[in-house]
């Protein structure tokens, strides 16, 4: 998805909220006979699809898993390199489960936002740069703040957030940011 | 019975509360930006605060020459509509200290120091309800905008 994290910092620069990739990431796994009808490749240390796509299964997305067992990068579990083993078809069928790659540090691909407002509070979101709207969703997370935060009477102000009105309402609102925005290849 | 002379400390306590966290809704729905002078902060506070949690817009006035003491004027006060006089014995109750309280508290959460206070009262007999608020000196800004 593409907003991956929001942080909330008060005054004094304590964070008091933190929300990360809060959405699942749209995993598919599938039975694949020899051969595979769609294109894998090697990149950055992950195999991704090049071309093709079925049920869910987007350019892009990583394998995740071989026959249930984690992949790690570009070797299986056991050792294998996975190219190799998908490019032999004694392997086969053979079931592969495919999704968006998990989120590293060293994603080129990421953009922070931050409104500071005028007392003091700090709200900061990391999304994806294809991410439309980031400004109005910043603004809405002030208003949710405004609304669920400090209007809870058991919410001391600069001190961590814990309300879940405040939870579910910002949950909503980037769901909400994410289906209206994105206008690079989804998820 | 208690004595109403000490509740009224209470009444700016408990505006001063509301303020702080009135002040973040205010600016989320509002849209202001930074202002520049203290006139003009007064200005917004008249026109767009009080009119969007009360529903009436005060005028402005200045009483001092150097800028920093204004009057706001109310010739209409939602919060004692219904109020034909003060109880007797509670003639001293001031409870629209509360807005005095409100106003303090939403200028200091976007550091500004500020006197409040009820200088006229409708209530009381004066012929308009008026709000002073007197700017204290500028709390220190945060360096992060120095450049060097």
């Amino acid at each position: 998805m593409a907003i991956f994290s929001v942080y909330v910092v008060n005054k004094a620069g304590g964070l008091i909220y933190q929300l990360d990739s809060y959405a699942p990431r749209a995993e598919a796994e599938k039975t694949f006979s020899y051969p595979l009808d769609l294109l894998l490749k090697l990149h950055d240390e992950r195999v991704l699809v090049a071309f093709g796509q079925r049920d869910g299964i987007r350019v892009g997305h990583a394998v995740l898993a071989i026959n249930g067992m984690d992949v790690n990068g570009r070797y299986t579990a056991d050792g294998k390199e996975v190219l190799e083993y998908l490019g032999n078809p004694a392997n086969y069928p053979v079931s592969i489960r495919f999704g968006r790659p998990r989120l590293t540090s060293n994603e080129k691909l990421m953009l922070a936002s931050m409104f500071h407002t005028l007392t003091g509070i700090k709200f900061v979101v990391l999304a994806d740069p294809r991410q439309a709207g980031i400004d109005s969703l910043l603004r809405k997370i002030y208003e949710i703040y405004s609304d669920f935060a400090l209007k809870n009477p058991f919410y001391s102000l600069e001190m961590p957030i814990r309300c879940e009105l405040f939870d579910q309402n910002l949950k909503l609102a980037l769901e909400v940011a994410e289906k209206a925005g994105t206008f690079g290849p989804g998820s | 019975m208690s004595r109403p002379a000490h509740r009224r400390p209470a009444y700016h306590k408990i505006g001063y509360g509301i303020g702080t966290r009135l002040v973040e809704d205010f600016l989320a729905r509002s849209c202001v930006g930074r202002c520049h002078s203290y006139s003009e902060i007064t200005d917004i506070i008249a026109q767009v605060a009080f009119k969007m949690y009360l529903g009436i817009t005060p005028s402005v006035t200045c009483n001092n020459s150097s800028r920093n003491e204004f009057s706001l004027i109310l010739d209409k006060n939602p919060l004692v509509e219904f109020v034909e006089e003060l109880p007797a014995g509670r003639s001293s109750l001031c409870y629209c200290n509360l807005l005095c309280g409100i106003i303090r508290g939403a200028l200091e959460m976007v550091h500004l120091a500020a006197d409040v206070t009820f200088l006229q009262d409708r209530l009381k007999g004066d012929s308009v309800t008026e709000i002073g608020i007197t700017f204290l000196k500028k709390r220190e800004e945060k360096k992060y905008r120095r450049k060097k």
